[in-house]
């Protein structure tokens, strides 16, 4: 019987009833959809440039700008999923408001996580799902075990209070993480899904070896 | 020592201590973790390595109560 005391998911869940609950099943359906969605826009613009290339060789810089056109929509929604791990500081936080937030997170987390945090500003998290990369404004599912080929959802999701200090921000993510999983990427926007080295190569250099570290735990 | 704490803009805030014997201590621990309930915050125990679960009652014996804020999509 479940106990009273104890809430059954994220509460904030409620907040978005008319959204089906996240399942892995539920995933990879979304992950078809982005792919045929990145299918439809390379296709036509690649299409193009061929077919002009074909009729009228003298239209080459058409057909450039065609497959320019192909290959920088996509590289837009990558940048738009490795966006929701890019560092976000408070406006109001303290030097020492963010340095004991960040004791606090290290206190939530392994010894490798928090090593991890130290280099990166990110934490990763072992779910049922795949392998979280956690940031203060977003977080990254990394799934099927295939490393950098392997699938990376990327969630906008962020705590009600901005001027919270970025340590805090992460802890938050991470504790409604952990107590609901599926119920933290239904709240949560899908931002991008794609390939793990689409987001990789987008990130900032700085922050790669937290989402290696994703796509190595998630094989 | 249990303790009663709040993610806030100083990085965290102390609201209350108790240990399980001390019943005075554990009636403040109570009336501050209502009193942030009442606030909007959530209160959230880790049960082990990766998992964490939200309470509605001051569990007495956790080492650590953290009151947290609602998360949404942004």
């Amino acid at each position: 019987m479940a106990d009273p005391a104890v809430a059954e998911g994220l509460p904030e869940v409620a907040g978005v009833y008319w959204r089906p609950r996240v399942t892995a099943a539920r995933l990879r359906r979304r992950e078809r959809v982005w792919t045929a969605y990145t299918v439809a826009h390379v296709v036509p613009f690649l299409a193009t440039s061929a077919l002009l290339m074909l009729l009228q060789p003298l239209a080459f810089a058409v057909a450039a700008i065609c497959v320019a056109h192909a290959w920088i929509i996509p590289a837009l929604y990558a940048q738009r999923g490795a966006n929701v791990l890019a560092p976000k500081r408070a406006r109001d936080a303290s030097e020492h408001a963010e340095r004991v937030s960040v004791g606090l997170l290290g206190d939530l987390v392994s010894h490798d996580a928090r090593a991890l945090h130290a280099k990166t500003g990110l934490v990763t998290e072992r779910g049922s799902l795949g392998t979280w990369v956690v940031g203060p404004a977003g977080a990254v599912l990394v799934r099927d075990g295939r490393g950098r080929l392997g699938r990376a959802d990327c969630w906008c999701v962020r705590v009600a209070d901005p001027d919270l200090p970025s340590g805090d921000r992460i802890a938050h993510l991470l504790l409604a993480l952990r107590s609901d999983e599926a119920g933290f990427a239904t709240v949560a926007n899908l931002a991008f899904s794609g390939a793990v080295w689409r987001v990789r190569g987008r990130m900032r250099a700085a922050a790669r070896p937290a989402l290696d570290a994703a796509a190595k735990a998630s094989r | 020592m249990s303790r009663l704490i709040r993610m806030d803009r100083t990085g965290h805030t102390t609201l209350a201590e108790w240990t399980a014997e001390d019943g005075h201590a554990v009636d403040r621990a109570v009336g501050a973790f209502r009193e942030q309930l009442d606030l909007g915050y959530f209160a959230m125990v880790s049960t082990g390595e990766g998992h964490a679960e939200q309470v509605r009652e001051l569990p007495v014996d956790a080492e650590l109560v953290i009151m947290r804020l609602p998360i949404s999509g942004g």
